[in-house]
This record gives structure tokens, C-alpha cells and sequence, in this order.
């Protein structure tokens, strides 16, 4: 996507250069269907971000489109002021654990040291200082033990750790985890309540979409609630009201979800 | 198979693989040998990135798809006035026509809702189909030389020359510098291509070369195993390499030396006897290896499952006789009458006895048998285990009390002692300590 001079966010000042991620009415299609529209957001400095809303709401997209994996219609999405390429040594990405094959012949720590590439050239290997920053963040996690077992032979709740060690590995200031507590045990979901908790010590900024209304207030500072379009966002005393919530989860929003349709089938992306 | 073991039952052909595989059988079986090992090699390095990409189908695919560039290149050829049917030329006809076929799978992937399977179907059936057809375009052709073209279908490895070892060298060493100097990349890419792309990694760039790497090897193996069978040698060593590790960075060294041996053996083999051809020798030397590999690797293999399992199903049972008798008072009982508690057969309760015996956990005669102390310990743990789970299941899983025992059942012989711990940390001590020998 080409950046034009009069895309860029610093001329608004409705957003901040200084946050870690300003969305600017950015619309995401999936086979030409929107299916995020207009969103705009500002994540505020230091703080733990819940992103939240029903199934198919576009929680995923949202983190997909502001890294550039999934490509955006319209809109404008910004890294401390400067596009994502400039910033990716910034921000670290927790996919969802279903994004990968599990049995794949590779070890936690080989999963761990990925984080460290972007600092690597693309012939040089894995060095023993970034061997040794991986095994702290696999540690960090409580799986130091494990750190040479093969993936395939942990359990679901060590192989999320085992992503959130790879995060921790890129060492940024902005973390984006997509669902890091869906389906984890107790043991993991405390380690990764701990690791928010010191990540915002630190002045880091966290968004994690998360699926769990119940714990929402007890662990994140801040919630965007989005079902297609943002339907609120603040801290939680404001924006985690129960008419919000209602908003969000109430029903499928018919008029956007067939206005979508309809774009795709004009333009061919649906049959 | 009845075949090779006719074969080698003569004394000469068996003297004759020997030969091959010293290679002593001649220059011509030595420069074959050669040939083939160093294109096992090399498609066992290129085919284990291959596989965990998923790019078999999309190989085979590609090797089908050469037969049109070949046919093709040699008409032009003879129209410009060019001799020759090995030359550079037909390769490079080949690849072009490999490398169109994959671009043509792409395309109706992205612009079509087919999937890739059918994608891949459809490309390698019209592109060999094509191919057919220009060979019959080839063979009215006024100067008849086609019929070498068609050797690349089967492949012929006997028209290997001296040449065509040291370019397989060539291809050979690019395939393992490439795996070296690339291992890192070419692991993100197939392990999570979506992290290196959103941490920058350039995986286009490194998913094209595994991509060029894979037609290099596909071109490599046209004239000795053939179009047809060329995927074998790309799928079958990586797949038995799997069975021996899972890290990637062991599995390609160990695909090399199953490719590699593939191509020694399938050669020498072929080389021991008449009319046995050569590529298809060869996969079938790689397949053997792959059904010994699936059968006898430790731990993941089918013998050692087996084992693990059998052996779980005795310690299951050797604590289902300690339970019963830490159930009972110290007065010694039957073994017959636990026997027929747990339903066990004569033959079973005897093999059960004794595996207990030697582990050293009952004592007396099978007509009195009572616990050890050791043997008391192990079947009060695994009441004690039996319970914690059952009361974990009806409190947090929210399982009928009256559904509880067929779980709790298996589950309580496999409770690692952290899950006790915790278990025993979310249930508090009275559930874990009600109760002892009754």
C-alpha cells in the first residue's frame, strides 16, 4: 500500500504520536466483504488493552490488519507515528495457538530463539547470546525444563507459553497476543497474568484479545469492545458498562453484516 | 521383489551387487552409483523442508509438467538447426515448463475458488497430457530421435555419463549449502510463516528458493529416476527421517543419508541384473527403509508404541492387584478371587502375579498373596489418586458423581506427581488423606 504525505495521522490531532498504535477509520475486507469498518483507536501508553466481542466479530483481523498480514482497505494505522515497517522491532506478536502445526520437528527453545531473528542477519544462525535471552524468557514462562522437549509432546498450555516466551524474546515495547488464554490450564493463565502485570511495570503496552468477560475487569486496564466496528473503548470503569456489553454482544449487526454482502457480491469476491 | 530375489539367488548377480556397491562393477555401474547417491542426497535435503511445507503434491506436479518443455524444446530446437537430445536446451524447456505449471497452480488458487488439490490435479494431468501429445508431434518429426525424450518419463539411468556425476555434485552441494546457510529462515518459514512475516523476515524471497530448489532437484532426477517417480525421492527419505527425530535440523542430515542410500542400494541393485530399472529400484529401496523406519524407530515407531503401550496396560493392571489387596486385610487371598474382581483370565492374572513379583510388591503363595510394604505404599497412591480425581471431576468439571468411575478408572495410573500436587492444592488435604487401609 502506497503512504501518502497526507495519509499519515501526525496533522489529526484527535491521535496522539506518542501512543503505541493509532488506528485511523481503517476498513479490513476478507474476499471483499468488509468485515471491520471504520475503526478507529488509540492504545493509551502503559496500559494492559482487552480486546473483546462475540465470535466473528473481527478481534483477530483487527490485530492482523494493523501488522500488515491482512491488507486494509481504507484507513491509516500507525506505530508510535511511524508506519509498522518502520516499527517492528517495537512490537512483538502472539499468534493463536491453532496458527501452527504442533507436531512440526522443532523444539521449544528453536520456537523461543525465533523471537530473536529480527536482530539476526538472513545468513547468520542463532548465536549463544540470543540462545541465552531465549532460555531467560522460556524460564520467565516456568519452562526452562522443557526448553529441548519437542513442541508436539507439550501441552496445550506449555505451547502457549512457549509463543509468549517467543514475544517476550523480541523484547518490545508493544505487545499484540491473540487469545493467549483460550484454552490454557490454571497454571498457564496465572503465568501469563503475572507476565501483563510486569510487562505494564515495565511501561509496556499490551493488547490481547480476549474471550473471557469475567476476567476482563480483574486483569486488563483498559477494553476495546468491537463487533464490526468499534462499539466502545476507554478504561474499564467507562467502556465496560453492561449497556456497551449489551451493544456488543446483542444480536448480529444484520444491516452491516448484509451491506458486506452485498459489496462482495458487486464486486465478485463472493459467490 | 520376487525378482531381485531370483536375481541375487545366482551367484554372479549376487557377486554383481557386491561389485555395484563396492563400486568395483565398472566404470559405468561406479559413474551410475555415483549419480544417483549424490540426487539422494539432495532430494532428501531439499525434500524435508519440502514436506514440512507441504509442497509434495506441488512437486509432483512440477516434475509431470516438465514432459511439455522437453517435447517442446526439442521442436524448437530442430527448427533452429540444433542437435541434440541432453543438451541444456531440454532442460532448460523443462524448467520453463515446470516452473509455468507452478505459477499456473497459484494462479487458479488466488483468481478461482478451487482449492489446491484440485489446482494441482488438473495442471499436472493437462500438462502431462500436452506433453504425450507433443511427443507424438515429436515421433512424425522427419528426424526420429525422439525416442530419447520418452526416457525421461521413466528415467534411464544407464545413459549417465561422467558429466551428469559431477553436475548431481553441483546440485548436491547447492542443496546442502542452501540447507546450512538457510536452516534458520527455512524453519520460520515452514514452522509459522505468519510470524516471519510480521517480524520482516523477507519469506518470499527464501519460499522461492526452496521453490527453485525443488525444480533443481525434480530437473536433477528427470534422467535417472524420471518424472514420475522423482517425488519419491523427495518424499520418501524426509518421511523416514521423521520417524528418527523431531528436530528439523537432525531430520535433513538423516534424509540425506536415507536419499543417499536409497541411491547407492536402488542402483547397485539394478545394476546386479538385467532389465531391473533403476529409478523405480531405487524408490522401492527407499520405501523399504521407510516401512523399517516406521516399524523399529525408537519411540515413534509402530514396535515401540506397542511396547509403551503394553507395557502401560501392565502397570495399570500390576496396580489394580496392589489396590486390591491394600483394600483387604493382611491375611493373604487368592489370587483367583482378584482375578475374577477384575475379570481377568487365567493366562492374564498369571503374567499380572509375576510382573508384580518381580518388582517386588506382593508376597506369599497366589493362594495367600499380601502386599509388601512397597506393594501397600503403590496401591494406597493409587486409591489416594483415584479419589483426588474423582473429586476433582465431580467439583470443577462438573461430571456426574455416577459417570466418574469409567474416567477415573484409567486416568488415576497416569497422573504425573505435579497434577497430584496440584490436584491435591485445589482439593485441600481431606479428600487426599480420607481414608487408609480398610
Amino acid at each position: 500500500m502506497s503512504e501518502h504525505p497526507s495519509s499519515r495521522l501526525r496533522d489529526r490531532p484527535e491521535h496522539s504520536p506518542a501512543s503505541p498504535l493509532s488506528i485511523h477509520a481503517m476498513t479490513v475486507a476478507y474476499r471483499r466483504k468488509p468485515v471491520l469498518w471504520d475503526i478507529d483507536f488509540d492504545a493509551p501508553i502503559g496500559s494492559l488493552v482487552a480486546i473483546v466481542g462475540p465470535n466473528g466479530a473481527g478481534k483477530s483481523t483487527l490485530l492482523k490488519a494493523c501488522v500488515d498480514l491482512l491488507p486494509r482497505a481504507s484507513g491509516t494505522v500507525e506505530f508510535w507515528g511511524r508506519p509498522y515497517r518502520e516499527q517492528r522491532r517495537r512490537v512483538a506478536y502472539v499468534p493463536q495457538r491453532e496458527s501452527v502445526d504442533w507436531e512440526f520437528p522443532i523444539t521449544a527453545l528453536e520456537v523461543a530463539c525465533m523471537g530473536r531473528y529480527p536482530s539476526l542477519g538472513l545468513l547468520r544462525r542463532v548465536g549463544r547470546a540470543d540462545r541465552a535471552v531465549a532460555m531467560a524468557c522460556l524460564e520467565r514462562v516456568g519452562l526452562a525444563e522443557l526448553a529441548h522437549r519437542p513442541i508436539g509432546r507439550l501441552s496445550g498450555g506449555q505451547q502457549q507459553r512457549v509463543f509468549i516466551a517467543r514475544a517476550l524474546a523480541q523484547e518490545a515495547e508493544l505487545s499484540l497476543m491473540d487469545e493467549p488464554f483460550a484454552g490454557v490450564d490454571a497454571a498457564t493463565a496465572r503465568v501469563i497474568v503475572e507476565l501483563l502485570a510486569s510487562i505494564r511495570a515495565r511501561g509496556g503496552t499490551v493488547l490481547c484479545v480476549h474471550h473471557d468477560l469475567a476476567t476482563v475487569r480483574e486483569h486488563f486496564d483498559s477494553v476495546l469492545l468491537v463487533n464490526m466496528r468499534v462499539v466502545a473503548a476507554g478504561p474499564i470503569a467507562q467502556a465496560f458498562t453492561p449497556a456497551n456489553l449489551e451493544r456488543t454482544f446483542g444480536g448480529r449487526l444484520t444491516l452491516l453484516d448484509s451491506a458486506g454482502q452485498a459489496i462482495a457480491r458487486a464486486e465478485g469476491g463472493l459467490r | 521383489m520376487i525378482a531381485i530375489l531370483a536375481a541375487v539367488e545366482e551367484a554372479p548377480a549376487g557377486v554383481r551387487l557386491l561389485d555395484a556397491l563396492l563400486l568395483s562393477g565398472g566404470f559405468h555401474a561406479t559413474t551410475v552409483v555415483l549419480g544417483t547417491t549424490l540426487l539422494g542426497i539432495a532430494a532428501g535435503v531439499v525434500g524435508t523442508f519440502g514436506l514440512l511445507r507441504r509442497r509434495a503434491l506441488l512437486a509432483d506436479a512440477a516434475a509431470h509438467a516438465t514432459l511439455p518443455g522437453l517435447a517442446g524444446a526439442f521442436l524448437v530446437m530442430g527448427w533452429l538447426g540444433i542437435e541434440g537430445r541432453w543438451s541444456p536446451g531440454l532442460l532448460l524447456g523443462a524448467g520453463l515448463a515446470a516452473a509455468l505449471g507452478v505459477l499456473a497452480i497459484r494462479a487458479i488458487v488466488r483468481a478461482t475458488r478451487l482449492g489446491e488439490d484440485a489446482a494441482i490435479g488438473t495442471v499436472l494431468s493437462v500438462f502431462f497430457g500436452a506433453g504425450m501429445v507433443l511427443l507424438g508431434v515429436v515421433a512424425r518429426h522427419p528426424r526420429g530421435e525422439a525416442a530419447g525424450l520418452e526416457d525421461s518419463i521413466f528415467g534411464a539411468a544407464a545413459t549417465m555419463l561422467p558429466g551428469d556425476v559431477v553436475l548431481l555434485a553441483v546440485v548436491a552441494g547447492i542443496a546442502v549449502l542452501a540447507a546450512v546457510l538457510l536452516l534458520k529462515e527455512l524453519r520460520l518459514l515452514c514452522f509459522d510463516e505468519e510470524f516471519g512475516r510480521v517480524i520482516g523476515r523477507p519469506l518470499g524471497a527464501v519460499d522461492a528458493i526452496l521453490l527453485g530448489l525443488i525444480l533443481l532437484v525434480v530437473l536433477a532426477g528427470l534422467g535417472s529416476v524420471g518424472m514420475l517417480l522423482v517425488v519419491g525421492l523427495l518424499v520418501i527419505p524426509p518421511a523416514a527421517a521423521g520417524f528418527w527425530s523431531d528436530r528439523i535440523g537432525r531430520m535433513v542430515p538423516i534424509a540425506a543419508l536415507v536419499g543417499g542410500a536409497s541411491g547407492w542400494i536402488g542402483s547397485a541393485i539394478s545394476a546386479s541384473a538385467p532389465r531391473l530399472p533403476t529409478g523405480p529400484m531405487i524408490v522401492l529401496v527407499a520405501a523399504s527403509i521407510l516401512v523399517a523406519s516406521a516399524l523399529l524407530a525408537p519411540r515413534r515407531g509402530v514396535l515401540a508404541t506397542a511396547a509403551t503401550r503394553i507395557s502401560l496396560r501392565r502397570r495399570i493392571a500390576v496396580d489394580h492387584l496392589v489396590e486390591a489387596l491394600s483394600e483387604r486385610d493382611d491375611r493373604g487371598w487368592p489370587l483367583a478371587s482378584i482375578a475374577r474382581e477384575r475379570g481377568w483370565g487365567g493366562a492374564t492374572a498369571a503374567l499380572v502375579l509375576r510382573a508384580a513379583r518381580m518388582e517386588g510388591l506382593v508376597a506369599g503363595p497366589s493362594t495367600a498373596l499380601r502386599p509388601t510394604p512397597r506393594g501397600l505404599a503403590r496401591g494406597l497412591a493409587v486409591r489416594r489418586n483415584h479419589r483426588l480425581w474423582k473429586a476433582y471431576l465431580v467439583r470443577f468439571a462438573e461430571v456426574a458423581p455416577s459417570h466418574v468411575d469409567l474416567t477415573a478408572e484409567r486416568v488415576e495410573h497416569l497422573l504425573a506427581p505435579e497434577i497430584v500436587r496440584e490436584l491435591e492444592r485445589s482439593l485441600g488435604e481431606e479428600v487426599a488423606s480420607d481414608g487408609g487401609r480398610s
